[in-house]
């Protein structure tokens, strides 16, 4: 069956500088230029840029935008005013999550909310579908593109101020209108620049003129596992609750929202399973989908560039989720120690 | 830094994209340059044990990159006579000397006659044009 791959307009910029360009959620990413490790490397210790214009951007305005949003997320909006962001979850009735997401506060009544480009189209129907009088959802995202500049250098690079994370502001880097959201998905400072489409090319060179080193969704899935931000599709879904998930704090359960119940009731009787992180206490590289000993299965799993060795994420029986408890992973056949430790996994020091 | 692409002249090559160095009863076999960077930089290694027996067209170990993972196709039979234990250690030595430091294991061999269905280093760069 063929099916012709989404492209970004960064795609002809991705092919010229020698990208390995893979299928992915429907689009054709560049998954390295260099290579995953000196890119995971450069945002560790300077700063990277990563096109992540595939995600979805919906728009949500109108004088019951904030109720309506209330209704269907996770986090409290109540606790964010215009220009600050919040991580929140779009969760359904049985308490499992369609989508992680960022929910960025443009005005008392109009949002933003930036999506996972797997779930752009499950997410807008989910809202259309729930759509009440005097609430506007429309699908953005084709009007837009995204970068994500990200490495404690990254700031500084572009030319901006220093800003707490989680706000955001209209800025012009080198004559390119963008919306700075000082976010990212990397576990470094760093932000996520949106400008209109037919700008990303001129934002695009304008970065790289500065230093700043393109990077692959290669290193981006290496960075956020390092950091533990849960990837939905592996680790977060429809089928799994974010109590188990470690995402609770996500949840205002004491505001109504869909499933709010069923965690409610996660919550006092305690997860059966949990997302736990784990290292490698022996040569090996964890995979997602590989059991774990007792009763558990590995979701996110590959090989820490800044640590050396293989690391995971995994859900397995509450038990068993302690730091420091000691797992015995099913790599291909063979059973491999590991150890589970607090997220984040690498944590860069100062 | 990895390797710039060759295919030595006195290898001989297995369609897998594995070579084989074949000197007197024994030989020493690795990945070719196309199969490193296919992958990208190798993190693991998973080698067969000492004195494991490999068998011609079987996998006999396991070479992973950040990425993705990739059993390694025995070129010709034998018992394995040592393994690489500089690639255990670095397996990114792979990609930057892919026939040299870069080796993977030595065996005996067990059927030499193997070593006449092997391709030559012309034959080879065919299978790659082909890809």
């Amino acid at each position: 069956m063929a099916q012709t791959l989404q492209k970004t307009p960064l795609h002809d910029r991705h092919v010229a500088l020698g990208a390995r360009m893979v299928p992915f959620a429907g689009w054709e990413m560049p998954v390295q230029y260099e290579g995953v490790i000196p890119e995971h490397r450069a945002v560790r210790t300077d700063a990277g840029v990563f096109d992540v214009s595939h995600m979805g951007e919906i728009e949500v305005e109108g004088p019951r935008a904030h109720e309506l949003l209330q209704s269907l997320l996770s986090n409290d909006l109540d606790k964010i005013a215009p220009g600050k962001a919040q991580y929140t979850l779009l969760t359904n009735e049985r308490g499992g999550i369609i989508d992680d997401l960022i929910a960025y506060r443009l005005g008392d009544c109009h949002y933003l909310l930036i999506v996972n480009a797997s779930n752009r189209d499950a997410d807008f129907r989910w809202l259309k579908d729930h759509e009440i009088r005097g609430s506007d959802v429309r699908d953005v995202s084709d009007e837009h593109a995204l970068l994500a500049v990200q490495g404690p250098r990254a700031i500084e690079r572009l030319g901006l101020d220093p800003a707490k994370a989680f706000t955001f502001a209209e800025e012009t880097i080198d004559g390119v209108e963008v919306m700075v959201n000082r976010t990212g998905y990397t576990g470094e400072e760093g932000c996520e620049l949106l400008c209109m489409a037919e700008d990303a090319v001129r934002l695009w060179d304008a970065v790289l003129a500065r230093g700043v080193v393109p990077c692959g969704l290669g290193a981006r899935d290496t960075l956020r596992l390092e950091a533990c931000y849960p990837l939905h599709g592996n680790d977060i879904g429809p089928d799994t609750d974010p109590i188990s998930a470690g995402l609770g704090w996500t949840c205002a359960l004491d505001k109504e929202f869909t499933g709010v119940e069923l965690l409610r009731r996660v919550k006092s009787e305690g997860p059966a399973r949990r997302l736990v992180a784990f290292v490698m206490e022996e040569k090996a590289i964890p995979r997602h989908g590989m059991a774990i000993e007792g009763g558990g299965d590995v979701t996110s799993g590959s090989h820490s560039p800044m640590l050396d060795i293989g690391i995971g994420m995994g859900y397995v029986p509450a038990a068993q989720a302690a730091p420091d408890t000691e797992l015995t992973i099913d790599v291909r056949g063979k059973p491999r120690k590991a150890r589970v430790v607090k997220k984040p996994i690498y944590k860069r020091e100062g | 830094m990895a390797a710039a692409e060759t295919y030595p002249d006195d290898l001989r090559y297995h369609e897998e994209h594995d070579w084989a160095r074949v000197d007197g009863d024994e030989a020493i076999l690795g990945i070719t340059w196309f199969a490193a960077d296919a992958l990208g930089e190798l993190v693991h290694f998973e080698p067969p044990a000492e004195g494991a027996t490999v068998t011609k067209d079987a996998s006999y170990g396991e070479v992973e990159s950040v990425k993705a993972v990739s059993d390694v196709i025995a070129p010709l039979s034998g018992e394995v006579v040592a393994v690489n234990a500089k690639v255990v250690d670095a397996p990114e030595t792979v990609n930057e000397d892919p026939y040299g430091e870069g080796w993977l294991i030595r065996i005996r061999l067990s059927n030499p006659s193997e070593v006449d269905s092997l391709l030559g280093v012309e034959a080879y760069k065919q299978v790659l044009a082909e890809q």
